[in-house]
């Protein structure tokens, strides 16, 4: 498996030193494609979900959002996806404020940003072959030019290259998604969300469903989309060991707050936060 | 003497495939067994067909036996539901992976813990309400779940009460089927821990059922490992994770091991 980019053996050293080293490495100064900023969020007469959160996606690094049931992790996820508006604070997309009322300003944030949720049993259309599913983002984001024949050609184009760089046999297009397992159907929907070339790749618990060897070459896949296209992957997960591997960045979430955030080596390697450490602690480890 | 031998158990789907396949292996009077393996490899089955639940139209052949003390020694494979039924609770009981589908949504928790207490132990009235209130804090429930439906309290509380529902009839072998897989990882940690003191104290045998070669090492040191039905390997849990032989074990060993070692960040 790849390690976290950038070198996360930084866990000893100071917190200075780990950034400096990281911002060198993944390029210091990058100006985040995407942030929450003081962000709130409480549904109508019960407490809030969200309190006060700043956490920002610096393009090339990783960030995850870590935490228990109930700790708003899919909430503050669904924010960023431009799913639901915070009651207070800003989801802030390339600088300027995230409207969910302009329409040609979404396009462009979805083309940015694509998601891949949790059980790929339930977010694939049955009815549909793999090939339409997968060229979904294509037609609804208006990324194929030309009319009639020209369109299919690419779309057809496109869906191929989506699928070869998930490891998927091109013939997998013309199949139903009930002819997959688990893992081959979260390849199918991590396909469906790389085929525009996003820079942003929103996954919510994108291998908890599966077992474990197939969940390892799923991070596998992830860590290499992440290489070979550049792509940002920010996951909610409550699985440490995921997290340790994907994201160079962790924020750690408890009750609507974040608790601790920084380095993901720094964070899970030696967590200041007593909840944090409580978390690194439950995890049951492998006998040596 | 074994309090349960399983052996050249086989299980057959309504269209003639095996899901089990001459599956043996037998667990002392308190002693511990986990059972490996990944979705589809008939963990859970094996579980069912001990219990002599076996969904509609599947088969069992080979054979179950049950030999609790003070229970007639009981082969499972062909048995009557009449003689399963006074097996079910006494000689061995499980605790299911969701707690929710254990639970009845319309009973109140203290009502449910009753029913098996009621039975097994002939209470009545306030004595009754006394041993719902210690079943409770056993599992390190409070009072006021006893009057709670199951929707009203957190996934680990209902795993706790169902865990409660399970020790009421005082079981000779607890199945423990995925028991913490839908918790979080604190919750996880607090409910194997009081699964492990439980056993312990009550000189239980535990059958414990995972994917998690990490959370079966947490309660037991003898493992199966299942595969597409198959049991590959067996034998000591810290050897197979030292040294699997299997391929399939070795696959699963190191994907375990990837998964964990990226945790090893150092600084503690």
């Amino acid at each position: 498996m790849t390690a976290p980019e950038p070198a996360p053996e930084t866990g000893a050293a100071s917190e200075t030193g780990a950034a400096s080293e990281t911002g060198a490495a993944s390029g210091a100064g990058h100006a985040p494609v995407l942030a929450a900023d003081r962000v709130g969020f409480t549904y109508r007469r019960s407490a809030p979900v969200l309190s006060e959160v700043d956490v920002e996606v610096v393009p090339g690094r990783g960030l995850a959002l870590v935490g228990e049931s109930g700790a708003g992790k899919t909430t503050l996820l669904r924010l960023l996806l431009g799913l639901a508006r915070p009651t207070e604070g800003r989801i802030l997309f390339d600088g300027s404020e995230l409207d969910l009322g302009d329409r040609t300003r979404m396009r462009a944030f979805r083309r940015g940003v694509q998601t891949v949720f949790q059980d790929p049993y339930s977010s694939l259309d049955p009815r549909q072959r793999v090939g339409r599913i997968v060229a979904e983002p294509l037609r609804s984001l208006g990324l194929l030019s030309g009319g009639g024949a020209a369109r299919r050609t690419e779309a057809a184009t496109r869906v191929a290259e989506a699928l070869d760089a998930v490891g998927l046999p091109a013939d997998a297009a013309r199949r139903y998604p009930h002819e997959f397992s688990g893992g081959q159907r979260q390849r199918v929907a991590i396909a469906r969300a790389i085929v525009g070339h996003p820079r942003v790749l929103l996954a919510d618990e994108p291998v908890s469903a599966l077992d474990v060897s197939t969940r390892v070459r799923i991070v596998d896949l992830l860590a290499e989309l992440r290489e070979t296209r550049g792509l940002t992957v920010v996951m909610v997960s409550h699985d440490l060991a995921v997290v340790a591997t994907l994201c160079a960045h962790t924020a750690v979430l408890e009750k609507g707050r974040v608790v601790e955030q920084g380095d993901t080596g720094a964070v899970l390697g030696s967590p200041r936060h007593p909840y944090t450490r409580r978390l690194v602690d439950s995890v049951p480890r492998l006998p040596r | 003497m074994s309090l349960l031998e399983v052996s050249a158990l086989t299980v057959k789907a309504p269209d003639g495939r095996a899901l089990l396949s001459e599956v043996s292996f037998e667990v002392e009077p308190g002693a511990r067994l986990g059972l490996i393996g990944e979705s589809g490899s008939g963990k859970s089955l094996t579980a069912l067909a001990i219990m002599g639940l076996l969904p509609a139209g599947m088969t069992a052949s080979g054979s179950i036996v049950l030999d609790a003390p003070g229970l007639p020694r009981t082969q499972v494979v062909g048995a009557p539901e009449r003689t399963l039924n006074g097996l079910r609770g006494r000689a061995a009981t499980v605790v299911f992976q969701e707690p929710l589908t254990a639970l009845d949504p319309l009973a109140k928790v203290g009502r449910q813990l009753a029913e098996p207490l009621r039975r097994t132990r002939g209470l009545r009235g306030s004595a009754l309400r006394a041993a719902v209130l210690a079943a409770l804090a056993e599992v390190r429930l409070p009072e006021r779940v006893a009057g709670a439906y199951p929707h009203e309290i957190s996934g680990g509380q209902r795993q706790r009460a169902a865990i409660a529902m399970a020790l009421a009839c005082e079981p000779a072998l607890l199945i423990a089927d995925e028991p913490t897989t839908a918790l979080d990882v604190t919750v996880q940690a607090e409910v194997l821990a009081l699964m492990d003191g439980l056993v312990s104290a009550r000189g239980m045998a535990l059958l414990f059922i995972s994917h998690d070669l990490a959370v079966v090492a947490r309660v037991t040191d003898r493992v199966v490992v299942l595969k597409e039905g198959l049991a590959v390997e067996s034998g000591n849990l810290l050897d197979i994770v030292a040294e699997p032989r299997h391929p399939y074990t070795r696959d699963l060993v190191s994907s375990a091991r990837r998964l964990d070692s990226a945790l090893d960040l150092g600084a503690r």
